[in-house]
Parts: C-alpha cells; sequence; structure tokens
C-alpha cells in the first residue's frame, strides 16, 4: 500500500518536473527540475523492489544535473534572475506529434494484454543482479567498458581547447605540457 | 499498480521529452528532452521486469541503457561546447549545415 | 547475518536530534578550537557555538536582490536534511532505522546530492562570490568523487555485501582501517570536502568572503553552519560501522561504543579546520585522478585478494 502510495507521487512528480523543464524562465531552474524528474523515477524504481538501480539512476543523474547545470550556464550566459525566454521552433508540429506519440503508447500499454509474471522475483536482487553481470553477462559488461572509455577519451578530445601540438610543442619534444594551470602533481 | 499503468507513466514521461526535443533550439534543451525519453524508458524497463520476468537479465539491460545515457551526454556537452567554440552559437538551427 | 532489527518509524524523530547532539558537540570542539588560535579563553571557546546560534537565530534575514529564492532555500534547507538522510542506514546498537540491501550506495547517493545543494548554493543569492565558490566546490568533488567510490566500494568488497550492519559485523578481530588504510584515509578526506570544512573548504572559505556564506544571514546563515557541523557528524557516524567495526568493544556495549568511536572521528575531523592550509581545486585534480584514483583501485583489489583468500 505504501508502495503504492510513493509510486503514484513520485509519478506525478516527474511527468510535472520534465514539463517544468521546458517551461520555466531559468536554466537553473530547468536542470534541477528535469533532476526531481530523475529522483521521481529513481524512487519509482525503488518500489519495484530494483534496489540498486534506484538507488544509481539518483547518484548518477543529480550528479550529471549538477554538471549540466555548469553548461547550461556556461554556454547560455544566464544570471539567478528570472528572465522569460522562450527558444522554440515549430511549437505547433512538436506539440502535435508528441500527443499523437503518447496517445499511441497509451492505448498499446492499456490494450495489449501482457503476460504475467514468469517467476518469483529473488529475494536479493542486488546479489543476483552481482552474479548475474560477473558471471553470465561477463560479455557485456567486457562491451560497455570501452565503450565508456572511448566516451572519456572522444569528449575529452573534443573539448580540450588545447591540442598536443600547442602543449608539447611542434615536435612533440618538451619535458612539461604548456598549460596555463599547473596541477598539483608537478609533471 | 498494474503494468498497464505503469507504462502510461512511461508513455506521458516519454511523450514530454519528445516535444521537449523537437520544439527547443538550444542543443543543451534537446539533450534533456532526450534525458526523458531515455528515463521513460528505464522506467518501462523497470516495470516489464518486476511484472513480467524478474530475472537478472532485465537488470543488467537497464543497467546498459543507464550507461548509453550517459555515454549520450558526455559526448553531447562536448559537441555542444566545440559547437560554441567554433561558431559562438548554441543554437540548433545554426548547425544545421556541415560545411560553413 | 547479524541480528540487526529494522527500528518502528517511532523512533524516527530521534535521529535527526543525535544527530544534532553529535554535531554540536563537534561544533564545541571546533569552537574551542578557533577560539584557542586566537588566544582567547576555553570556556568562550565551548559557547561559543551555542552564542553564535541565538545571535543568528534572532538577526534579521537579508536577501539579495532577484535572488532565486526557491533554490537558494532549496540549498539552505537541503543540506541538513542530506545529513540526516546520510546516517538513517547506520545501525546504533541493534537498530537500523533503514535496513537496506544497498546502504553503502545509499550513503555514496546523498553525499552526491550535496554536489547539486553546494553549487545551488551558489547560485541561490544572485551574487559573484557564492557564485564563484559553488563553482570551485564542483570543481573539487569531480575530484574526490570517485576515489570516494573506490573508497566505499573496498569495505563493501571485504564485507562481500553492501548492507552496513554486514560490513561492521565483517570485521570482527581487525577493523578495517588497520588493513585498508588509504580507502579510511580518502573517506575521511572526501568527509571534508562534502561538508566543506578544513583544507576543502572550497565552497565556504574566508579567502572568497565566505564563499557560499557571504551573502546568507539569520536563519540561513545559522542553517548553512549548522549544516556544515552535521555532514560531518554524519560522515563521522558513518565511519563507525564501514572502517572502526560498528558498535563492538568490551564492556560498554555497542551503543556507546559506537558513539565514542564517532565522537573520535569527528573531533580529528574538527580540528582540520585553521590548521592546514586550503587546497586549490585545480591542483587537487590532478592528484585526486593521477594519484589517489590508482591508489584506491589498488586497495579495492587487496580487498578482493583477502577476500577471496581468505573466505
Amino acid at each position: 500500500m505504501l508502495e503504492a502510495i510513493v509510486f503514484w507521487i513520485s509519478a506525478v512528480v516527474a511527468v510535472a518536473a520534465g514539463v517544468t523543464v521546458f517551461r520555466t524562465d531559468s536554466m537553473a531552474r530547468a536542470t534541477y527540475a528535469l533532476a526531481a524528474s530523475f529522483v521521481a523515477v529513481g524512487l519509482m524504481l525503488l518500489t519495484f523492489a530494483l534496489d540498486y538501480l534506484g538507488v544509481i539512476v539518483i547518484l548518477m543523474m543529480v550528479m550529471e544535473m549538477a554538471i549540466m547545470a555548469l553548461f547550461m550556464i556556461m554556454l547560455m550566459g544566464m544570471n539567478p534572475a528570472l528572465m522569460p525566454m522562450s527558444m522554440v521552433h515549430g511549437k505547433r508540429s512538436a506539440a502535435v506529434i508528441a500527443g499523437l506519440v503518447f496517445v499511441g503508447l497509451a492505448a498499446a500499454a492499456l490494450l495489449v494484454p501482457w503476460p504475467g509474471a514468469v517467476e518469483a522475483p529473488v529475494a536479493d536482487t542486488t546479489r543476483s543482479l552481482g552474479e548475474a553481470v560477473m558471471g553470465s553477462k561477463m560479455l557485456v559488461m567486457l562491451t560497455v567498458s570501452p565503450v565508456l572509455f572511448a566516451t572519456i577519451v572522444g569528449a575529452l578530445v573534443l573539448g580540450h581547447p588545447r591540442n598536443r601540438y600547442q602543449r608539447y610543442g611542434a615536435d612533440l619534444a618538451a619535458d612539461h605540457p604548456d598549460d596555463p594551470i599547473d596541477g598539483g602533481v608537478g609533471r | 499498480m498494474t503494468l498497464s499503468l505503469v507504462l502510461v507513466v512511461a508513455a506521458a514521461l516519454f511523450s514530454v521529452g519528445l516535444w521537449g526535443a523537437l520544439s527547443q533550439q538550444v542543443v543543451v534543451m534537446v539533450m534533456m528532452g532526450i534525458e526523458l525519453m531515455i528515463n521513460a524508458v528505464v522506467l518501462a524497463g523497470g516495470a516489464f521486469w518486476w511484472f513480467t520476468s524478474p530475472t537478472p537479465d532485465g537488470q543488467v539491460l537497464l543497467l546498459v541503457v543507464i550507461a548509453a545515457m550517459t555515454v549520450e551526454m558526455a559526448m553531447g556537452f562536448a559537441v555542444a561546447l566545440l559547437l560554441h567554440r567554433r561558431r559562438g552559437t548554441d543554437m540548433t538551427d545554426m548547425a544545421a549545415e556541415l560545411n560553413r | 547475518m547479524p541480528d540487526i532489527t529494522q527500528a518502528a518509524p517511532v523512533w524516527a524523530a530521534l535521529v535527526p536530534l543525535g544527530l544534532l547532539a553529535l554535531a554540536s558537540a563537534g561544533a564545541v570542539v571546533a569552537g574551542v578550537s578557533a577560539t584557542r588560535m586566537r588566544g582567547g579563553a576555553v570556556l568562550a571557546g565551548v559557547i561559543s557555538p551555542f552564542t553564535e546560534t541565538s545571535r543568528l537565530l534572532r538577526q534579521r534575514r537579508r536577501v539579495p536582490v532577484a535572488a532565486d529564492r526557491v533554490l537558494w532555500h532549496v540549498a539552505i534547507g537541503g543540506i541538513p536534511v542530506v545529513a540526516v538522510l546520510m546516517v538513517v542506514v547506520v545501525p546504533i546498537g541493534p537498530v537500523v532505522l533503514a535496513d537496506s540491501p544497498v546502504g553503502i550506495v545509499w550513503f555514496n547517493a546523498m553525499d552526491v546530492l550535496l554536489w547539486a545543494l553546494w553549487w545551488l548554493a551558489g547560485w541561490g543569492p544572485n551574487s559573484a562570490h557564492p557564485l564563484i565558490a559553488g563553482h570551485r566546490f564542483l570543481g573539487l568533488a569531480l575530484a574526490y568523487e570517485l576515489p570516494l567510490m573506490f573508497a566505499l566500494t573496498a569495505p563493501a568488497v571485504a564485507a562481500g555485501s553492501l548492507r552496513v550492519a554486514d560490513v561492521a559485523a565483517a570485521q570482527h578481530g581487525l577493523w578495517f582501517a588497520v588493513w585498508m588504510p588509504v580507502a579510511f584515509a580518502v573517506y575521511l578526506l572526501s568527509t571534508l570536502a562534502f561538508s566543506s570544512w578544513g583544507p576543502f573548504a572550497v565552497a565556504a572559505h574566508a579567502d572568497l568572503a565566505g564563499g557560499v556564506l557571504a551573502e546568507t544571514s539569520g536563519v540561513d546563515r545559522w542553517l548553512m553552519l549548522a549544516g556544515r557541523h552535521l555532514v560531518l557528524a554524519a560522515g563521522a557516524l558513518m565511519a563507525v560501522p564501514l572502517f572502526l567495526g560498528g558498535g563492538a568493544g568490551p564492556l560498554l556495549g555497542p551503543v556507546v561504543w559506537t558513539v565514542l568511536k564517532a565522537l573520535a572521528v569527528l573531533m580529528f575531523l574538527e580540528l582540520a579546520a585553521g590548521r592546514l592550509p586550503l587546497i586549490r581545486p585545480e591542483r587537487f585534480a590532478e592528484l585526486g585522478w593521477v594519484v589517489l584514483l590508482p591508489v584506491t583501485v589498488l586497495q579495492v583489489l587487496v580487498a578482493a585478494v583477502v577476500a577471496l583468500g581468505g573466505a
């Protein structure tokens, strides 16, 4: 019973916060409305006994929203004072398409005869997830990890303002990189 | 709290995300819309896991979807930064041409 | 599996009060330390948190022009709330308020909420110094967070469980702080960092006019100052089951031992302020990623080898 109450409150918060993201006047409020929507989805996952995944969603999404807020401020240059802003294109067609998609998906959700549960859930879902990840699904993790590493390298290469020739000289022969702020290790 | 009702909530989140992704002009706001859509997919995945087959395989799929969301955010921010540096803009309309 | 019972929700009111008492003890220690360094009397330092409290609660509140009040108050009120949420998974004696099977990950999620809250505390007042302080905090957080995550993983790997009571019970004989010193040191360093205290006080340090504290006044300022001590106390209390053996100890019983160990860690943390220089985030970034992260990963490897070999 408690789970159903938590679920429905979180559902309302998630959808309302999602709409707020695109209707509010301040970039920081948009970002943290999205964070609230993510936390609500994490709480909904917790009501499904997905303990580890629910807490991980809350953790990672709040972290990402904190960083996203930095990028929003940096690229859009807003200040904390609220100012009306509306940067949209094709409002009507977007609303129509989204409405049609919602009607279609909701109809499918309500009308399709979904199958019942195949088996009862294991008592300790986290332990079974850990054993699956390290055992039968090890290949999945082995594939995800170079993808994440490639993301780190790709994001740094795309985002860094100075390339290695600017840092090490024309023939990459300098001893120390020529950075404006030197790090703490003394390299 | 049946599977159909949870899927309706997920459909609502997905539609809100789709509306935002289609109507916003700023790259980071489009990314927020895509985040909401992936959020809806995670919720729907969790619902399918709980109501139809609570085996560990479904949880691994959700982990992979969360990893995909992280990858999308990282590369999206890197591209938005690069766009701002090279063209001084953050609107998707100004980035419509590959060569300029 | 130790028998830890989940406490009835009526005890939920005791947890904030208990944490406040622990944080007050920490604030007294910090007050004495600050007063002694200025050459004042010990008694003045002991009562300084309480005189400051009564002064701030009577002070008139001032809000800057066009401040984002909603986000600012979320940040100011959120820091004490996060401190309480951090300790709901800590077992006090034989009871715990929320016996979560993923207690360590829950603690990690709560300390990540502080990323958002410190930045919002900087964004809210619509003022330059708090904004810069909030950004500096995020720069520091990016450096300490991954080593903290691995430092929290090491006790979980050694105990074979993410549940806090299991980690406390797996330390019979030898505390994790003794044979996992790197993880313990990184945990203490990160506690200082996410409560913005001591050498990692970049969000609220005097070198930037008090950082996020610059525009706060009255009850907002009190909530923020108390929030720092509450988060420090929460981190100290969590260190007890994770690294210091939980409530184990002769004669005095688990509740008393938990409180004594938490007080010892808290005293050590509170005395870090004013004695060590502020570490700049841009210099700490390289230190965190190039030195701390490999060392903590090796620590997890050591814990895994010991757990596999011994068990």
